[in-house]
Parts: structure tokens; sequence; C-alpha cells
């Protein structure tokens, strides 16, 4: 498989063509025992940009993100991480995100070498395909849109407050 | 079909003859960059010349030569060596303003046209201040004062015009362009009024390629008084340009676009301007008489040159104008009107769409386009895994692709030795860019 062909697989052809999450829900107050944040990221050098609201529910095992919806323009790359991350974090614990969240930039800080560890890039899913994109530095910021959009509606809903 | 007459200032001349083949075989040569691979061993195709030129052999090398026999502080310093330091700065200077039809005190040295830009529209801002004394009055602006510019501009001929009329209470007015991406000067009168005080616009866009009508515009500018500032960025490296003949009052280039180094570039002034005009950057070198108290200012170009400057990219920028001059403006030209016919043959690729003119009157060899089901970030990738450079993005000109509906666009630029061979190539890689991403 060429550098380009590992960049482009199918899996995330298929994520940028029908992209989970897409289409951002409404601003609506959030019920009790509910919180919500939304946040504007945009890719200076490219103007790709993204509007992501997240919805975080109260648990008996504490806060989980219960909803994940956005919208935006960009290269497949972008809008392909965006749906990825919109699957893999829906449903899980704010410890667990943010836990995906750092494995996420380590795997795009790896160079196109992944991270070495089978389970920890299983616990990624869909989002290990994107270890082509971290040999093309200049793409890396594209993958990483989605998921700084994420961590400030995150902090912007109040769900990171102790 | 179009000749290069039409780009050419006069319009009168013979046509130049076209390089043949030997000769852009020879100008390739020049350039060590060309002639290495990427990505896998493929022949680097280079078509993002409008973000930066390569360079050729003699620029290197009087880099180096430079700094290896000359390095000294320019206008000062009693010793040989300062005496050929300044030599070689001041004698860049003259190849500089001759190549662009300057006198040589109306060159002053910038790091860029950016900073050349900035100065014009900072000078202003100090002249309003109350700096300059009675001379400085014709750049004074006053709350609802009106700055022209146009839809097309780069942000680096938009953004300092925002901030001046933010610092003063000017009010920044603008062309509209047209499905062309070329500035609309209908209803030229109610955009140019009695307010308008400066006129600023590009004399070639780094999107669409288009040429700006420089005539009109600077004819409508000195009817109402206005100072105009023409950003020659895209236009210097690749027509003959003649400052006093086009009659505009300021023009700023870079040297990197024009096969020269980084870090310098060139701000041109009408002589009587500068010598009204307040500096901008303050220190040692651009002063007459310093006391406790205040200051008298050197004549200009020194006044706007501050502190030490970028002495051994001067050298290069000077020597890349003569490299130029060798070669003819009017032949280079010539060279890439061909090209340009060559790169706007995109628009017959199925899915592709040239976003500026289709045809090839008065537009040079730049082309932004949009694959449709393709991001621009995509197609620039594929072209990569190709070895071929293109540039994606926006390219510092947001507003004009708001004007198009667009958030990005890829485009491939020429210059004097891109090849149609290259451009044939770019083509074919384009033709395949829709398949790769199964939206056929």
């Amino acid at each position: 498989m060429s550098a380009l062909e590992q960049m482009y697989q199918q899996v995330i052809l298929d994520h940028a063509k029908h992209p989970h999450g897409r289409g951002l829900a409404g601003s609506a107050d959030p019920a009790a025992g509910h919180l919500a944040g939304e946040s504007h990221q945009v890719n200076p050098t490219c103007g790709d940009e993204i509007t992501l609201r997240v919805d975080v529910s109260d648990g008996a095992d504490g806060r989980t993100v219960s909803g994940v919806s956005w919208e935006g323009q960009g290269c497949s790359i972008s809008q392909a991480s965006a749906s990825v991350m919109t699957e893999l974090v829906t449903g899980r614990g704010l410890d667990e995100v943010a836990h995906l969240d750092a494995v996420f930039h380590d795997l795009m800080a790896s160079r196109g070498k992944g991270l070495g560890d089978d389970d920890v890039e299983d616990a990624l899913g869909d989002a290990a395909a994107f270890t082509g994109v971290s040999q093309y530095p200049a793409r890396i910021k594209c993958a990483l849109l989605g998921w700084a959009a994420l961590k400030d509606s995150l902090a912007r809903s109040g769900a990171l407050a102790a | 079909m179009t000749t290069t007459d039409t780009v050419r200032p006069t319009g009168a001349a013979p046509a130049p003859a076209a390089l043949t083949a030997a000769e852009l075989a020879a100008v390739r040569a020049d350039f060590p960059l060309l002639g290495r691979t990427v990505r896998g061993g493929r022949p680097l195709v280079y078509l993002d010349s409008a973000a930066t030129s390569q360079k050729p052999n003699v620029v290197l090398e009087a880099e180096v030569d430079f700094y290896e026999q000359r390095n000294a502080a320019v206008h000062r310093g009693a010793h040989q060596l300062a005496e050929e330091a300044t030599e070689a700065f001041e004698d860049a200077r003259a190849a500089v303003a001759a190549f662009v039809g300057a006198d040589e005190d109306e060159i002053v040295w910038a790091p860029g046209a950016t900073a050349a830009l900035n100065l014009v529209a900072y000078a202003l801002g100090n002249a309003t201040a109350g700096r300059g004394g009675a001379a400085a009055e014709r750049f004074r602006l006053a709350p609802g004062d009106e700055i022209v510019v146009t839809e097309a501009e780069h942000h680096a001929n938009l953004v300092p015009w925002q901030e001046l009329c933010a610092r003063t209470g000017a009010v920044l007015r603008w062309f509209g362009v047209d499905g062309d991406g070329r500035i609309d000067l209908t209803d030229a009168g109610a955009v140019i009024t009695d307010r308008t005080r400066v006129v600023a616009f590009g004399h070639v866009s780094n999107v669409t390629g288009a040429v700006a009508p420089v005539a009109e515009l600077v004819a409508a500018a000195r009817r109402v008084g206005a100072l105009t500032v023409l950003d020659a960025c895209q236009s210097v490296p690749h027509l003959p340009v003649d400052l006093h003949a086009l009659g505009v009052d300021f023009a700023a280039f870079s040297a990197h676009k024009m096969l020269g180094p980084t870090g310098v570039g060139a701000l041109y002034g009408r002589r009587e301007l500068l010598e009204a005009m307040p500096p901008v950057t303050t220190g040692g070198s651009m002063v007459e008489v310093v006391t406790m108290a205040e200051t008298t200012y050197a004549p200009p170009p020194q006044r706007f040159e501050a502190g030490t400057q970028m002495v051994a990219q001067a050298v290069g920028m000077g020597v890349a104008a003569r490299w130029l001059d060798e070669l003819g403006m009017d032949r280079v030209a010539r060279h890439e009107h061909e090209l340009a016919a060559e790169l706007v043959r995109i628009a017959e690729i199925p899915g592709v769409r040239l976003i500026g003119p289709a045809d090839t009157h008065d537009r040079l060899a730049v082309v932004s386009f949009v694959v449709d089901g393709v991001h621009a970030h995509d197609v620039g990738q594929v072209l990569d895994d190709r070895g071929i450079a293109v540039r994606v993005g926006h390219h510092c000109a947001q507003p004009l692709h708001r004007s198009f509906g667009v958030a990005a666009t890829a485009r491939a630029s020429a210059s004097v030795y891109t090849t149609v061979d290259e451009i044939v190539a770019f083509r074919e890689a384009l033709s395949g860019v829709r398949a790769f991403f199964g939206v056929e």
C-alpha cells in the first residue's frame, strides 16, 4: 500500500462520505442532570471549520457523553475524523474520553509508526486508521480539528468542573 | 487567439521571441532545486511559484559571496569591507529600481511586500497622529475619509488598511469582483468619491491570475486626489513592469517570488511622497541629528530603513532582478503566456471548475480551481503523491473565496522555469483525482 493509500483508507473515505453525527442538534437548554456545550473551531491555514455540540448526562457512574453532533466543511480527513470520533466517544465516561483524546494525539504524533501497542490501537476502533495521516505533518491538524472542538465544547459545558 | 501583447504595457512593441527548448533547458539547469525528486523518487513538478519561487545559482552564490568576501555593516565604518558592502547594497538597489522602472532613491528595502504595505499604512497613521510636520499634510486622514481596496486583495493589502481605518476613523470601501473574479468597475464613481484618500489594489490576483485595470484605477484615484498603492507581488516576477509608466504612487513587491531570497522586498514610492512621509520604524541608521529631546530624520530611502538591513538578501534580490532582465521580461511574459494557455485547459477535465477567468486575456499563469466532490486539500495530496506541488487553501484571500462561495481551492502557478510538459503532467494527474476518491 502506498503512503497515499495508507492515509486514504477505505474506512476513512466511507466515513467522509457518510459522516456520523453530522447535523447540529438544536441549542435548547439541557434538562436537569444534563449539560451541553458548543464550540466552533477553524483551521486557519485551509479555512476548514467545524461547529460541534456535546451533551453530557449525569449517571450512576459519573458523567458520560450522551450525544455529539456537528456541522462543518473540510477535507475528507477532517470530516472522517469528526465522524469516527463521534462514534467512539458517544456513551463513554468523561475520563475515558480524555484518555482516548490523549491516545489519538499520541497516534497523530507517531509519524506513521503507530503506537506499537495493539490493545491501545484497538481501543481507538476506526480512529486507528488515521495512522497513515500522521505521516503527513500538514494533515495532522485536519484529523485533530474535531477533537479540538470536542475538548473545547466539553470545557464550555461545565462538565469538566469538579 | 490573444498574444502576450495584451499584457504588455505599451502594446506597440513587436512580439518577443519565445524561449527555445535549449534556452528553457538552460534556465532550468540554473535552478538546483528543480533537479531533486520527491515522494519516492518522482521528478518534482513545482507549480507553487505564486507562493514562492525557486532560486537560480547566481542568487544563491551572490549571498554566499557576500558573506565570504564583503560582509560588513553598510553606510558606516571606515574600512574597505564597509565600502564594498555598501557598494554591493546600493548596486542592488539600483538593479531593483531599474527592473521596475523606478529611480534608485525611490526604492526602500523592506522585509517583504507585507512589511512594505504596512509601512505605507503606518506612515499614514503617523501622519494622522501629527507626525511629519506640514509636509505630511497630504497623508493625514480625517474620520469619514475613505480608503478603497478590492474584494480580490491578498490579506496583506487588506488587513493593514482595515487597521488604519480602525486607528483613524477612516472608512474602508471596496470594489467587488465579477463572476470571473475580475475587479468590477461598474459604478466606479460611487466607490471612488471625493472622500477617497487611498486606492490600494493588487496588480495581478494571486488567486485568479487576473490583471487589474491599473490605468482606470489610477485615473479614477487621480481625479479625486487619492494616493494609489499597488501590490505588485504577482506582476513583477512575470511581466515587464514600469512603475513610472503605470503612474502609481506606491508599490510593493517581494524578492522571494521573483527568484530572489526570502526576508527582503521593496517599497517603491514616488520621490516627492517619500520625502514628505514620516518614518515608521525608528532607531539607528535613519537619523540626522539625535539629542536627548528629539531627532531629525535622514532623507529617503534611509529614513525608512532603521536598524541593520538584510544586506546579503538585498544583494541577492539585485542579482535576481538582473538575471530576469538579461533573459528579458518580455520573453518571460511570452513564455508564461503559453503556460497560462495550457493551465486554463484544466477546465476541460470533467468535474474541474476554474475560479477565475477561463481565457488568457489579461491573465497570468496562475489557476485556482475546485474539483466537484473532492476537497482542495485532498486534491493537493493526490497531486503531491505524483510529485506535483500545488497550493491548497484560501491563498490568503478569504473574501475572494467567499465571493465564489468556496472556502478553499487548489492553485497551480508557473514561473519562468516551468515547462509545458509539466503542465501536461499536472493535467493528467488532475484527471485521475475524482476516480481516486470514487466520486466519478
